[in-house]
């Protein structure tokens, strides 16, 4: 018996953005002056939350649907303990974004990702949203679950890193996001505004400890492609986030998502005990208002239900986080650009994909990678990032033999459109 | 300040990590091999570092490990965690427990499956991994050579009477040309007890009995001991031993350090040489980089009586509990690097340094043993130093 199904159709919504797209190429061909960019809203006090909506937009005339995107590419040089395979270019990934106003009340959002070339093509968020009232908002369809900030908050033109944090991409499986429903709501006061969200989606699956990269990893649960049509074992995936945005002083979130990963029964079989995934996340953000400077933090705990008779390949805790500093150290008009802006940045990163000691000698199990990553970026106007990163990393496997080092530059670029 | 830092890392060659020297890594393939050789090299790396086997692809339901690469790390010596324990046989009569899931203790399972479980009051061995580098010249060693080191009946005097396993053949194996046959069974030369006659051998039975991986040469699953489908192509697991043939016999450092000069002396006058034997020779080879070399592994390829602290009460083909076969010493220095930065060694990993390992030598090693402890303690550490240099 399944409990729960969250059923989604993806071909449809393919479909439905080709039509929109079309109408959109065929209205620029008669009259491209009537095309407006909808800016970014920069007047209240926005969460990470509100990502998915704050982002550039195009609108025809007053068609109540409007587009968006964004690329990203880059050129790395990496080279491991003296080894490199040479330049490769990449392009990262193409997200193309649908908005519109069904009703003053209800709105849809989607956004379709194309990943290393079109090798994934994921639907990232398909969801219509329905305000009840600002505490409390119906969200139900494709949904990004709202773990960590950077889930939520991932368009590459906003960072001045080539790289996702590895603790978004490795621990937490970013971007993620699954089928279901859930509410959402606000509130704004005088000094701050406080915000909260709760979802019940189609989650994990046993990938989690069975996959080839060898290690406990979230992300493996991506790779099943039925997960948008049926629950792995019928029991819905909670995802809660609370975040605080006080004024002048910076956005913290706190969140949660945690659910059963295995298939614990099969056509009213019992299988296995009920084995949960857990997760929490912690975050935070703030602008200093004198030096403009810009910090960035997330951290995450994971704790796996591993059975004892599997092996300690796969560990049942996890943890890792990253920080970045961002400093603007020119803001005026460049190169023609009236918004433009040069900035450095570092981010210091570190993950542990296996915390636990080994049962047959009690020494330490490693498996752990700290980065730390220099960059310079030029900003055409906030939408466009030209981004040069230095990466250095330093990985030790399992059993904390020497550490491979990585050395890497990276130039890419990074826009919506 | 960033950007400077920036700027100064990019400019400095020191921002892309360094080569480690060919001579601090086990891994990389021997001199010599061609360009279809070196794609048959890669091909086989391949499959033995980074194939992870999961329940998807055929993992189990009973295992050990899930990669080859997860026990025998950068190519070195294993760590307790990836240790195989084995049980069931005393003797030379075969293995007693084949019922009870002998001789291999698969000691984890796929989730929904019960592990195995030692038969109560059973003598075992806890079998920790050695290194792979050099072997396809171990395996080109004429069994006439190997012969000629045996001495079953302690002829010369000297205490000590090595002698090889004689195994029986899988039938997916061939015997090598010149080999020298007794009584239907022919001369092991790969793990702890010398019981697996070839590469192929180990490699199939490495995929069966260690991963719950079933190959066209090992179709019966560990568990439900049913012949079921290859779980991996022959031509892989024929890529496989071609790597394991071709990876580089570890190259020896400080060769000229006085304290290394002096502790091979010391080896030699000590009696270490008479199993652990520095130099061996390659006879015809179907790779012609393997073919007709000289090199040093420090090894006999032959059993010895270690005495009873080595005996596990356990054993596999002729050899008896308290034999086990010389390991090569080459890699020694570097066996820390894959074991985690601590020594583990002798068959086990029981000891954690070279002193302790040498202090274990009992039975035929006793005399060699006893000489050791009587060095003076500047000569015991350069008798290290000179292990450490392999
Ligand atoms: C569970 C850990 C484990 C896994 C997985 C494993 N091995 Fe081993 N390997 C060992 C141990 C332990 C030994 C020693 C066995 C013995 O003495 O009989 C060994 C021995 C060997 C040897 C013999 C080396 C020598 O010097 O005699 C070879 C070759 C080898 N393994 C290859 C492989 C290959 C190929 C695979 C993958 C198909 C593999 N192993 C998977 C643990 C493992
Ligand atoms: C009679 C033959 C013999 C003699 C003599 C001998 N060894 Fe060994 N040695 C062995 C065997 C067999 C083992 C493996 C025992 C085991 O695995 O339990 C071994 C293991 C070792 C090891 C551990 C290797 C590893 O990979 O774990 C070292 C180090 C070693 N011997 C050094 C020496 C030194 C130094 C001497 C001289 C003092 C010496 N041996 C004399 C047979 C011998």
């Amino acid at each position: 018996m399944k409990i729960f199904i969250f059923n989604f159709k993806r071909c449809n919504i393919l479909y439905a953005f080709g039509l929109i797209l079309q109408a959109f190429v065929l209205q620029a061909q008669t009259d491209s002056s009537a095309f407006k960019r909808r800016p970014t809203d920069t007047t209240q006090l926005p969460l990470n939350m509100d990502a998915v909506y704050n982002r550039p937009f195009l609108q025809y005339k007053k068609i109540p649907v409007a587009l968006g995107g964004y690329v990203e590419a880059n050129t790395q040089y990496a080279v491991t303990n003296g080894v490199s395979d040479g330049f490769s270019f990449q392009m990262k990934r193409m997200t193309l974004f649908v908005s519109s106003s069904i009703h003053r009340k209800i709105k849809f959002l989607s956004e379709i990702e194309f990943e290393d070339g079109t090798k994934e093509i994921n639907i990232e968020f398909a969801a219509l949203d329905v305000q009840l009232h600002p505490l409390l908002n119906f969200r139900g369809g494709v949904i990004m679950n709202p773990i960590g900030a950077f889930n939520q908050n991932h368009d590459g033109p906003r960072w001045e890193f080539v790289d996702r944090p590895l603790s978004a991409t490795q621990l937490l499986p970013a971007t993620f996001s699954n089928v279901g429903f859930g509410f959402f709501g606000k509130t704004y006061q005088r000094n701050f505004v406080w915000a909260y969200e709760v979802y019940l989606t189609n989650g994990l699956n046993d990938r989690i400890i069975g996959n080839v990269s060898n290690r406990t990893f979230l992300p493996a649960t991506k790779q099943d492609p039925d997960r948008f049509e049926e629950s792995f074992n019928g029991v819905p995936l909670t995802t809660a986030k609370t975040s605080l945005r006080v004024k002048k002083i910076g956005e913290l979130g706190l969140s949660y998502m945690g659910g059963v990963y295995n298939k614990f029964q099969d056509d009213g079989l019992a299988l296995d005990k009920r084995r949960r995934a857990d997760v929490l996340a912690i975050d935070f953000n703030t602008t200093l208002p004198g030096s403009g400077t810009t910090l960035i933090t997330e951290f995450a705990w994971i704790f796996v239900d591993v059975p004892d008779t599997y092996t300690q390949q796969y560990g049942s805790r996890q943890h890792g986080g990253f920080i970045d500093i961002v400093q603007p150290i020119i803001c005026r008009k460049m190169l023609g650009f009236e918004n433009a802006s040069f900035n450095a940045a570092v981010r210091a990163e570190y993950v542990d994909w296996n915390k636990g000691t080994f049962r047959e000698t009690g020494g330490n199990i490693a498996d752990d990678a700290f980065a730390i990553v220099p960059a310079l970026s030029f900003r055409t106007s906030p939408q466009t990032v030209f981004r040069l990163n230095y990466r250095y990393q330093v990985q030790t496997d399992l059993l904390g033999n020497p550490a491979s080092r990585t050395g890497a530059i990276q130039f890419g670029i990074s826009s919506y459109f | 300040m960033i950007c400077c830092t920036l700027l100064s890392l990019i400019a400095c060659k020191k921002a892309f990590p360094p080569a480690i020297p060919e001579e601090e890594v086990l891994d990389g393939p021997i001199d010599g091999l061609t360009a279809q050789e070196k794609q048959q090299f890669l091909r086989g790396d391949v499959a033995f570092n980074d194939e992870v086997f999961t329940a998807n692809k055929g993992l189990g339901p009973l295992f050990v490990a899930n990669s080859c690469g997860s026990c025998h790390a950068g190519d070195g010596k294993g760590h307790p965690f990836t240790t195989l324990t084995r049980f069931g046989q005393t003797d030379s009569t075969g293995n007693q427990y084949l019922h009870a899931g002998a001789p291999q203790l698969q000691n984890r399972a796929i989730p929904g499956y019960v592990p195995e479980t030692l038969p109560a009051g059973i003598g075992f061995s806890k079998i920790l991994p050695p290194a792979n580098t050099g072997l396809g010249l171990l395996d080109a060693v004429s069994d006439a050579d190997i012969m000629a080191m045996a001495d079953p009946f302690d002829a010369n005097g000297d205490g000590i009477s090595g002698v090889p396993n004689w195994v029986s053949m899988p039938a997916y194996t061939q015997p090598r040309p010149g080999a020298m046959p007794l009584g239907g069974k022919y001369i092991g030369r790969f793990g702890k007890k010398g019981a697996a006659y070839d590469l192929l051998q180990q490699t199939a039975n490495a995929y069966n009995q260690d991963m719950g991986i079933n190959t066209s040469f090992e179709p019966y699953d560990t568990y439900s001991h049913l012949e079921v489908d290859p779980e991996v192509s022959n031509a892989t697991v024929h890529d496989v031993v071609f790597y394991l043939k071709t990876l580089k016999a570890p190259v020896q450092r400080n060769v000229t350090d006085e304290a290394v000069v002096a502790g091979r002396q010391i080896f030699q006058s000590i009696g270490c040489d008479k199993c652990h034997r520095p130099e061996l020779k390659t006879g015809n080879a179907s790779i012609a980089a393997l073919a007709n070399k000289i090199f040093y592994p420090y090894t006999d390829l032959l059993l010895h009586d270690m005495g009873s602290g080595l005996d596990d009460g356990y054993t596999e083909g002729h050899a008896q509990t308290s034999e086990w076969k010389t390991p090569a010493l080459w890699g020694l220095g570097l066996s820390k690097q894959s074991q985690g930065g601590q020594y583990y060694l002798m068959h086990d990993g029981r000891a954690h340094s070279i002193r302790d390992a040498i202090l274990l030598h009992g039975g035929e090693s006793e005399q060699s043993n006893n000489n050791y402890q009587r060095l003076p303690q500047e000569d015991k550490d350069k008798l290290v130093k000179f292990l450490e240099s392999l």
